[in-house]
């Protein structure tokens, strides 16, 4: 594996400055008063989820000065996704583009990075390694420790020790998230289980609701999700009485009794920091992460259901995750087939780049990849 | 009441009355007139709409220009779209002048688009000259696609199980089976994030016709079209297929070997969306994934129902939903308007060109027959 | 809340419970298309329209706090795209299959539109009956959580049933749907039947959309519809066009549908997606024995156009 600095934002802003200033990570262009910045999403801008966790985020930006943000919705991942991106830079002139769903990196995203050397493309969740073009790169944030604090709170409130988790698709991010809601809530107590259903699509409300009622009828009581629209789920899961922990964005408002905290998004801070430096003319780092304390992600406000201890811990956790180099996967770890996955003294603090490449899911986790 | 089944057993088999040029253009220019004059009462009635919301038709439509045909970028965007709507097109257009609505194109789609990248993956390291590899893997998304529609055909035939609902069930059915195979059995683990299979080599890939950014499977599309019409039109077996479209049971009382037609001719149009799945693998994606699932397919019925299953229309029907498509993103990000926008664009018109067939035959000016009947 | 752990018996649970929640937007649009195609027209618009009938439940519901207005609302406007359908396929050489296909755009484009303001909040739920009431165990109690319009399809189905075959309505119907011709000479005019006979279609298809949005899942966004609207359609030819048929059709599919989830969740993993796909294997499978090339569509009207 290609060794890369790991990047939280003191280290990124380091590092570009001292880039810049040896002029190694390629040309930074003269400062400009204006831009325009391209936003692609997948699905609909207000689907209570992903998309519109990245639409609030780009939203923020509508205010600064010399900033214009020109949005698409629902850019499928094909071919229209490239011509998209290239109409943006031919008829508006945008000189930073944000395509924000996997499936735009390869090949349309490097496609286009290719062919207008002089655009700059960040791509959301990819993986911009060295052999991509310069004018690219990727960002994301650590929302797995979120989930991870998501987990405590679960732990300390579910009765039946089994929680639940609606999961779209058997990707690395989203078994990260899923053996991080179990760790977390195996802090609490280590006979906690969770239960997962791939529901094989990221956006299908019915199967999302069958999914979750097949994981309370299994005895699940609190219940989690990784789909690009969590309503469902909540609402659901919350009907049928169960405690729900939030994802992509605060859910809070669909189930106020039963709603615990939520794993959100922050693009706002990510991108406003790209829209100063591109705005300033600085070079744009290639590989962009961060977590908790970076404010790349944060924690939905804590519900009125949540308990006394479930607070104390979740907050001392939060405190202690800030301060930097936590590990949320560390040996010995086995999965739930009973191999080992991490060796005993092994720890991978968030920013490391093996969990990119995680296919497994931990002891305790009840499902299959496959 | 005979007089007007053989007239129109006639007509469905394109008999022409004899006559002058100008009959004729006057015949042809309806093809063209009806159907332009509906495009814009449908961009009229879309008009009103957008003043109901306080947006201006003027810059609306200048953006659709813009975006879709004014400039070579535009063109090319626009051509780029149209391609998998040409095949999708032929695979409905095909069984439809035979009598039969298959609109489970979608499926041969994407399970040619799998072969396609199954075989290519296969074929990967073997040292294969590019063209071959390429022909091979076509051939592979063909033969796929032909015997999932082909078998629509059978099941019709044989079973007399009604095409439009097993083509349907077919669809989904290929769709859970691509997921299947590309999440499953043919992913590339390096895939991390998007499961795809085995990227193509690149002797593999289908490039782009030099000077453009389209790639070359538009002229496949095309030519496939061409080809389409001709064994149509021009073909014993499309006069064949033409009479029974016109009325099976004459047809089979005639001795014509419906059961081949049938089979054969949906095997050809599942053929063509097969194709259509290699050309999204090998020229866009390089490997197949869940992105084959784009719903082109069923775009194809549109295409397919407002070029009146005439493979050589389906060409600017094509063109003008490709261009509708590429001036959407303009649309959207110009006006502030929702992508939904573009849907009811798109409905208004389809519904408005669609309407307009009623007026074929009604007007003198494009009717021969009626010149010589002078009160 | 937590439920005792009840293993195996999840399976047939879900299916149970699936058929009763998942099946009922089914019924609806496949009863109202089963009116619609008895009366000679085919209307693949239903699916638009669900979406759009899903769109205006869930609005007025939240507008008005009363989920029952919501519906009402969402069948007239159902109506009205269904009197729209009608009329213009009325017209000569106008091809019905082409013109819903081109309103299933236009219902789900407007109704996304439309729409865009009311993802955020939330409406009121239709109401449920407990008809699991009897039991401790609170799977079983979701399970049998059975919603009132589902009830009310049922009854529909059995009246629809029973009014094809007994009644004068039911019989002008079939006359119009099997020969245009003997419906003139009964002096009856068939495009208005084929326009009213649309309009109650799509009524209940929106009916259906209502469900979606108001109670199972019960929420409003642009992913609610997993093409039923499409599939109700394929349900009717299915069965026969026969209303007891749709409903036996729905729920079987309905059933299958949970088949997916529940499977994983007792443990069968592997092959997720094929099992995701058995309602649709199991329909196309029955479809196949059922026919044979002796009998071809029969009870299929005569003035359809897919099966002329």
């Amino acid at each position: 594996m290609i060794q890369r600095p790991a990047c939280n934002r003191r280290q990124f802003l380091k590092t570009s400055t001292a880039a810049a200033a040896l002029g190694v990570l390629g040309t930074g262009s003269a400062p400009a008063a204006t831009a325009t910045l391209g936003f692609i999403y997948v699905g609909p801008k207000d689907d209570y989820g992903y998309n519109q966790a990245h639409a609030e985020g780009a939203a923020a930006l509508k205010g600064m000065a010399g900033i214009t943000v020109i949005e698409e919705e629902k850019v499928p991942e094909t071919v229209d996704a490239l011509k998209t991106m290239e109409s943006m830079i031919n008829i508006e002139g945008t000189g930073l583009l944000f395509p924000t769903s996997f499936g735009y990196f390869d090949p349309f995203m490097l496609q286009a990075a290719t062919k207008y050397p002089k655009i700059q493309f960040r791509h959301c969740g990819g993986l911009w390694t060295d052999k991509n073009p310069k004018n690219a790169g990727s960002y994301f944030g650590y929302i797995g420790t979120c989930q991870y604090l998501n987990g405590i709170v679960a732990g300390h409130m579910t009765k039946s020790k089994k929680l639940g988790f609606v999961a779209a698709k058997p990707i690395p991010q989203v078994l990260l998230n899923i053996n991080s809601f179990l760790l977390g809530a195996r802090t609490v107590d280590p006979a906690v289980t969770c239960q997962v259903i791939f529901t094989g699509e990221w956006s299908l409300a019915v199967r999302e609701a069958e999914a979750t009622n097949a994981l309370l009828d299994q005895g699940a009581d609190v219940v989690t999700c990784h789909v690009d629209s969590p309503k469902v789920v909540v609402q659901t899961a919350a009907g049928r009485g169960a405690y729900v922990c939030g994802y992509h964005a605060n859910q809070a408002p669909l189930a106020p009794e039963k709603y615990l905290t939520g794993a959100e998004w922050n693009w706002a801070n990510v991108y406003k920091l790209y829209a100063t430096k591109f705005l300033g003319g600085e070079t744009l780092p290639n590989f962009t992460r961060g977590g908790l304390a970076d404010g790349f992600v944060k924690m939905s406000p804590l519900g009125k259901a949540v308990s006394e201890p479930a607070r104390k811990q979740f907050e001392a956790k939060m405190a202690e995750m800030l301060k930097g180099n936590y590990a949320i996967i560390k040996g010995p770890l086995k999965d739930n087939k009973g191999s080992e996955v991490v060796a005993g003294g092994t720890a991978y603090v968030e920013t490391a780049i093996e969990l990119e490449n995680m296919n497994y899911l931990v002891e305790g986790v009840i499902g299959a990849t496959s | 009441m005979s007089e007007a089944t053989s007239e129109t057993a006639f007509e469905a088999v394109g008999g022409q009355h004899s006559g002058s040029a100008r009959a004729w253009i006057a015949r042809r220019a309806e093809g063209v007139v009806l159907p332009l004059a509906a495009l814009f009462a449908g961009m009229a009635a879309f008009s009103i709409f957008l003043l109901v919301i306080g947006k201006s038709p003027p810059e609306l439509f200048e953006l659709m220009w813009r975006g879709g045909f004014s400039s070579w970028f535009s063109i090319q965007n626009t051509l780029s779209r149209t391609t998998p709507l040409l095949l999708a097109g032929l695979c409905v257009a095909l069984p439809a002048r035979l009598g039969l609505a298959v609109i489970g194109g979608e499926g041969a789609i994407v399970l040619g688009g799998v072969a396609t990248a199954a075989i290519g993956e296969a074929l990967g390291g073997s040292g294969l000259p590019g063209p071959l590899g390429i022909g091979v893997m076509a051939i592979a998304g063909m033969a796929v696609g032909a015997l999932w529609i082909g078998g629509v055909g059978a099941l019709r035939h044989y079973r007399a199980v009604n095409e439009t609902i097993s083509s349907l069930l077919l669809a989904y059915i290929a769709i859970a089976i691509m997921n299947h195979l590309v999440e499953g059995p043919l992913r590339d683990p390096a895939s991390l994030n998007k499961p795809s299979t085995q990227p193509l080599e690149a002797a593999y890939r289908i490039g782009s016709i030099p000077g453009t950014d389209v790639h070359w499977g538009l002229a496949v599309g095309v030519v496939a079209c061409i080809l389409c019409w001709v064994l149509i039109e021009k073909t014993s077996w499309g006069f064949a297929a033409r009479i029974a479209g016109g009325n099976m049971r004459a047809a089979q009382i005639q001795g014509l070997p419906v059961g081949s037609l049938i089979v054969g001719f949906c095997a050809i149009a599942g053929a063509c969306a097969g194709l259509g799945g290699t050309l999204e693998v090998a020229a866009v994606h390089g490997a197949a994934n869940a992105s084959l699932a784009a719903g082109y397919g069923y775009t194809g019925i549109l295409v397919a129902f407002l070029a009146r299953q005439n493979p050589l229309a389906i060409i600017p029907v094509a063109i003008l939903l490709g261009g509708i498509d590429a001036s959407g993103g303009l649309i959207q990000r110009r006006m502030h308007l929702p992508d939904a926008t573009v849907l009811v664009l798109q409905g208004m018109i389809f519904i408005a060109i669609l309407f307009s067939d009623t007026f074929y035959g009604r007007f003198k000016a494009f009717n021969p027959e009626l010149w010589t009947e002078k009160a | 809340m937590a439920g005792s752990d009840i293993g195996l018996w999840g399976v047939p649970l879900a299916i149970l419970g699936g058929a009763i929640r998942v099946s009922t937007p089914f019924i609806y649009v496949s009863l109202g298309e089963t009116i619609t195609e008895r009366s000679g027209r085919i209307n693949l618009g239903l699916e638009g329209i669900l979406v759009f009938g899903a769109m205006t439940a869930y609005a007025v519901a939240y507008m008005t706090s009363s989920p029952w207005l919501g519906v009402l609302a969402a069948s007239g406007a159902g109506a009205c795209f269904g009197l729209f359908h009608g009329w213009i396929c009325k017209f000569p050489k106008v091809n019905d299959i082409a013109i819903g296909i081109a309103m299933m755009l236009f219902g789900t484009g407007f109704a996304f539109f439309l729409g865009k303001a009311f993802i955020q909040p939330l409406a009121p739920h239709l109401p449920a009956l407990p008809f699991g009431f009897w039991s401790d165990i609170p799977q079983v109690r979701a399970a049998l959580d059975v919603n009132v319009l589902f009830l009310i399809g049922v009854g529909l189905a059995v009246i629809l049933w029973w009014a094809f075959r007994n009644t004068r309505i039911g019989l002008i119907i079939r006359v119009v749907g099997d020969s245009a011709d003997a419906a003139r000479a009964m002096g009856v005019d068939p495009d208005r039947v084929r326009l009213l006979s649309t309009a109650a279609g799509s009524a209940l298809a929106a009916i259906g959309g209502g469900y979606l949005s108001l109670y199972y899942p019960g929420s409003w966004n642009e992913s609610i519809s997993s093409g039923q609207g499409l599939m109700a359609v394929a349900l009717v030819i299915f069965s026969r066009w026969n209303p007891l048929g749709c409903l036996a059709a729905a729920i079987l599919f309905g059933g299958a549908g949970s088949l997916g989830p529940a499977l994983q969740s007792v443990g069968l993993t592997h092959g997720y997606y094929l099992f995701y796909a058995a309602p649709y294997v199991l329909t196309l499978a029955i479809m196949i024995a059922t026919s044979s090339p002796g009998r071809t569509l029969s009870g299929a009207p005569g003035e359809l156009s897919i099966t002329k």
